[in-house]
């Protein structure tokens, strides 16, 4: 039998991420010790959409940080897409800066070389055209994550990572920004890792699932989803639901 | 008939006054007036040197400003107003966003900034003029060390407050250092730094009165020991309202417009 958590990679696409994390261990708020992942490895094929999904707290959000270079206290690996390449993030929280507009907000993390870049078609397709001088504290929070997904795709990153990007929000915004995130995607294509508990969204959205165990996580199975995306009806996508939460009973 | 039309009319005026925003300022004025008012019956009801009525006070008032004494010793208490805020800001801002930032410092400096803390302003005011001799310098330091305990207080709590989360996304997205410190840091520091400013130039105010009527041959303080001397209490409260009145208009010409300015993006309460 093979190992499970050993890599999958799909023949003909080079894998464009790699990750390997053993052992992740961090110091809870209550001063004990938990162990969030025991080993976690996998590929992202080049211009893929990956999802990473799993029972709550089983060190997905962690996974994501480490391979954002926010924790760096961890045994393994992270190979990045490109060594020059940017990675962006839609947090699970839109993190704009209150004090400015929702177009500075996307303007300032821009790098320097596209300072005076016309963003008119990217805040065209997200929807926010008429919003780009509105404060955050002016927009809903669907909007507030548009506004974030907007600044994700803006700096052109060679690696998308989203943390939950549709958590709280009612189902009909949700499906809506999942559809805009796809529509997105779709026109700035790169390479992209989710990490949701919603297996309904991860099979409207991925070409690829990883599903992990409780903590301490492991994988527990890759599946690889190849229908095109606007072949993914409604019952096409709850027969398909139906299946994995059968085949991975106890995941979610 | 009519009376009722025009009471409809006055009340639309009245509304229409009142979304122009002047009729919160109508209640400061009538507010004032009160003031003034229990100010002028206490007198009357006193009827004595020690509580001169306004225009006592008016009186008094006009005197020195024709003099031009007013306006100098106005100037002086200003001036020294002025930079001993400028240096209790820096100094109280630059340690306390460093004590906020480092827990081991704070652990270290923290018994030191309760001693500032409660050191009172006449002895750091005596001790200042003893060491460093009765001078503009040792009256301007003296006054900023007696305000830059309460700076940092304030600011170490402005820079506790950071949010990790804007911190971590200006990480991400590689702000760099200028860009997080002046999109990110600087207007999350910006409220405590409003407080710190506004509780500051009220202390700091009433410091160099102090610092004056003990060191300096000049200024609003050293008016007002004058006065005491002459026992001529309508001066004494004439260079109050003076420099009250002067520190008021930096308030309403000066901080709030800028505070305003700085706090445009926040939503409006209804």
């Amino acid at each position: 039998m093979s190992n499970p958590s050993k890599p999958v990679r799909p023949a003909g696409a080079p894998s464009a991420l790699e990750v390997l994390v053993r052992d992740k261990r961090f110091r809870g708020a209550d001063g004990v010790l938990v162990h969030a992942i025991d080993e976690i490895a996998f590929d992202v094929p080049a211009g893929s959409f990956t999802t990473l999904i799993g029972p709550s707290g089983c060190g997905k959000t962690t996974t994501l940080r480490i391979i954002l270079g926010l924790d760096d206290d961890f045994a393994g690996h992270i190979r990045l897409p490109e060594k020059e390449g940017r990675t962006a993030v839609v947090f699970q929280e839109p993190r704009l800066l209150p004090w400015r507009t929702a177009e500075d907000n996307v303007r300032l993390a821009l790098p320097d070389a596209m300072e005076s870049e016309n963003l008119d078609d990217l805040f065209a397709i997200v929807g926010l055209s008429e919003m780009r001088n509105r404060y955050p504290s002016e927009l809903s929070l669907g909007l507030a994550r548009r506004v974030a997904l907007a600044r994700a795709f803006a700096i052109k990153p060679s690696l998308l990572l989203l943390d939950e990007p549709f958590v709280s929000l009612d189902e009909m915004t949700a499906t809506r920004l999942r559809q805009l995130l796809v529509t997105v995607w779709s026109a700035r294509r790169t390479t992209a890792l989710m990490v949701t508990h919603n297996l309904r969204e991860a099979v409207q959205l991925s070409d690829r699932i990883v599903f992990l165990t409780e903590r301490p996580a492991r994988i527990r199975g890759v599946e690889v989803i190849d229908r095109d995306r606007s072949a993914r009806d409604a019952d096409w996508r709850e027969r398909t639901v139906r299946d994995l939460d059968r085949r991975y009973s106890g995941v979610l | 008939m009519a009376v009722e039309a025009e009471s409809a009319e006055t009340e639309s005026r009245l509304h229409r006054l009142a979304s122009r925003g002047w009729a919160p300022k109508a209640l400061t004025f009538v507010s004032l007036l009160g003031l003034l008012a229990i100010w002028w019956i206490a007198a009357i009801i006193a009827d004595s040197r020690v509580l001169p009525a306004p225009p006592a006070v008016l009186d008094a008032l006009h005197r020195d400003a024709v003099t031009g004494e007013l306006w100098f010793n106005l100037a002086m208490t200003l001036m020294r107003v002025f930079f001993a805020f400028v240096t209790a800001m820096v100094i109280g801002s630059a340690i306390g966003i460093a004590l906020g930032m480092s827990a081991s410092a704070n652990r270290f400096f923290d018994p030191w900034l309760i001693l500032f803390l409660n050191i009172p302003a006449l002895v750091v005011i005596v001790l200042a003029y003893i060491w460093f001799g009765l001078n503009e310098v040792a009256a301007i330091g003296a006054i900023a060390v007696n305000k830059i305990p309460n700076v940092v207080v304030t600011m170490r709590e402005g820079a506790r407050a950071l949010d990790p989360q804007l911190a971590e996304m200006a990480k991400v997205y590689r702000f760099g250092r200028a860009k997080t410190l002046r999109h990110v840091i600087l207007p999350q520091l910006q409220p405590y730094f409003a407080a710190a400013s506004r509780s500051g130039l009220a202390l700091i105010w009433k410091i160099a009165l102090v610092v004056e009527l003990l060191g300096r041959s000049n200024g609003v303080g050293f008016q007002i020991h004058l006065y005491f001397q002459l026992f001529d209490v309508a001066a004494i409260l004439a260079y109050t309202l003076a420099f009250v009145v002067v520190m008021l208009l930096i308030e309403f010409l000066l901080v709030q417009p800028l505070e305003a300015r700085s706090t445009r993006w926040r939503p409006k309460r209804a």
